[in-house]
């Protein structure tokens, strides 16, 4: 009984899952070990806070963490208002027919691969800006704008998504009283969905934080804290792919696993922010 | 005062949905222009021909032809690893795990699918480093370390439609076997996973997609420039994703050009056609599955 084939199986499913979980946990500490040399040499902070200064034997992050953040967080302050008005568009405001093309047209927006945003920034946007506001073009405002796009999507299916499952008897009671569709969307459904829609907001920023090649391609890459938008930046990401690796045992490239933890810490606190606030929503309700 | 602000937002949410569309539309009708020109024969096969080229007797060297065949194996081998472990452990999380394995669980896939893929990426080239080191210096970034992160990689999406997708199932379903003796593995085998079918299969295609559009995590564990056609698991490889960033920043004139904007044509067409049927396979699918950096 103890070999029946129901057992056997059990056994290959929770192997599986195990499987799941060991690689997820494992490639933390893989960047933890190869990145340990770095935090030995110089100090566990300088690491984090430090400037970048290759000759002067310094491997600090920090302009990388402010380029990322320079870049991400223009993209998803400019991605809110636009998937917030679409959002309201394909849920409440538009009529059937155009709620069904836009709801066509944001899920095909998904399936367009990133390095072909990339391409098009490269040929259409940059040259636009650098004939536009002088400089080289590839700067912290040309990635923040594609990225925006890139992000709106995630962020409209997550906010027509919350805005959808509010509800109805609610809904109706407004309409009983006599508000109009904008009424009901503003004064009922917004402020019970809003919990939802910030979970979506918040992983939108966890997908700008984590992107590679929109900043790769876009802002200029100069390890540089950058000090407008107009200027190159280079984030975590782009930090991994460019250190080639020409010294495995360099401290230069080490530095990639700090970034790579630095990512790794942003997102995680991202999504356990989301399941947190979920939770909490659950409990309430 | 409240009737202003009501009329601003219709003002502000028409004229958000406008720009959007009118982005998207920039962006596909400028691809359009420069991309259609160059799609053709010579895009694909360069001058060789392609009845050659097909049955392995000739090399391209000036068309896409290798870059889509690393691009299909890639696609190919990380589905066969990530399908595999990822239904079955979407099956346990559903029928067989408890409440506290399940929550455990989730958040740890949820963590998983937050990853940026460039970290798994570096993950796929360290444990290439590893094996080069510890095991055989044959390894080194390859094809098979690319197909193992980005089967990493796409797991979660896998697992979370397959549980999603069997949890879903109204009771009916679920119990009517159970009634007429079946045990719980003939339950899952000849009643759950057919009616579940749908969800499972839109989260596969989803996967495949993600594996052909990604570059960030081939960028580190062993795609190039020029490889030809991958002979064994352990060669480099090329793939469309990097055929297009090379051209980006590497191309020397207009022709090479013109076949990058015919490689995002491609590509485009190749990802948008998955993403598109597996919302057709399942309508409702969940965003969630969607969430990847």
């Amino acid at each position: 009984m103890r070999f029946s084939s129901e057992n056997i199986a059990r056994n290959v499913f929770f192997l599986c899952t195990i499987a799941g979980a060991v690689v997820i946990s494992s490639i933390l500490l893989f960047m933890i070990a190869l990145g340990l040399p770095l935090f030995k040499e110089s100090s566990f902070f300088s690491v984090w806070t430090g400037p970048w200064d290759p000759y002067q034997g310094l491997y600090g992050i920090l302009p990388m963490i402010i380029g990322t953040l320079w870049i991400a967080l223009p993209a998803t302050v400019l991605a809110l208002p636009l998937s917030l008005g679409t959002a309201f568009v394909i849920t409440i405001l538009g009529g059937s027919r155009l709620r069904k093309i836009l709801g066509v047209l944001v899920r095909f927006m998904t399936g367009i691969p990133t390095v072909v945003y990339g391409f098009v920034g490269i040929f259409l946007l940059v040259p636009l800006i650098r004939e536009g506001f002088g400089g080289a073009g590839m700067c912290v405002l040309a990635a923040s704008i594609v990225l925006a796009i890139l992000i709106s999507p995630t962020m409209i299916l997550f906010f027509s998504d919350s805005l959808t499952s509010v509800n109805p008897v609610d809904v109706r009671a407004a309409k009983a009283l006599g508000a109009d569709r904008v009424q009901r969307l503003l004064y009922v459904i917004l402020p019970k969905a809003f919990g939802g829609m910030t979970s979506g907001f918040i992983l939108a920023m966890g997908r700008a934080l984590g992107d590679t090649l929109i900043a790769l391609m876009l802002a200029g890459n100069a390890i540089r804290a950058p000090r407008g938008v107009l200027e190159p930046a280079r984030t975590l990401t782009a930090h991994i792919a460019l250190v080639k690796a020409a010294d495995f045992n360099s401290l230069e490239f080490r530095s990639i696993f700090a970034c790579g933890i630095a990512l790794y810490l942003f997102t995680t606190t991202a999504v356990v922010a989301v399941r947190f606030m979920d939770y909490k929503r659950s409990v309430v309700q | 005062m409240h009737a202003v602000a009501e009329k601003a937002v219709v003002v502000f949410s028409w004229a958000m949905t406008i720009v959007l569309c009118l982005c998207v539309s920039i962006f596909l009708g400028y691809l359009l222009i420069h991309g259609l020109p160059s799609l053709g024969r010579d895009l694909i096969f360069g001058a060789a021909d392609p009845l050659r080229v097909l049955l392995g007797r000739a090399r391209v060297f000036d068309g896409l032809f290798p870059a889509i065949m690393g691009t299909l194996f890639l696609v190919i081998l990380s589905a066969s690893l990530a399908v595999p472990v990822g239904v079955c452990s979407g099956i346990y999380l559903a029928e067989y795990a408890g409440a506290g394995m399940k929550k455990f669980s989730g958040l740890l896939f949820d963590i998983l699918a937050g990853i940026p893929s460039i970290v798994i990426g570096l993950f796929g080239f360290s444990l290439a480093v590893f094996l080069h080191n510890h095991l055989d210096n044959r390894f080194g970034p390859c094809l098979l370390i690319s197909s193992l992160s980005l089967a990493v990689l796409v797991l979660p999406y896998i697992v979370r439609s397959t549980q999603t997708s069997l949890e879903e199932l109204p009771d009916g379903i679920r119990r009517t076997a159970i009634a007429l003796g079946a045990n719980k593995l003939q339950n899952i085998a000849y009643v759950l996973i057919p009616n579940a079918l749908s969800g499972i299969s839109s989260g596969i295609i989803l996967a495949i997609g993600r594996c052909a559009e990604d570059t960030a995590v081939i960028l580190l564990t062993g795609v190039v420039a020029v490889a030809g056609v991958p002979s064994s698991l352990l060669s480099q490889y090329e793939a469309l994703p990097f055929y297009i960033y090379y051209i980006s920043n590497q191309y020397t004139n207009p022709g090479e050009l013109s076949g990058g904007y015919g490689a995002c044509l491609i590509l485009l067409g190749v990802c948008a056609f998955l993403f598109m049927s597996a919302y057709g396979v399942k309508k409702h699918l969940s965003h969630r599955t969607l969430y990847r950096a």
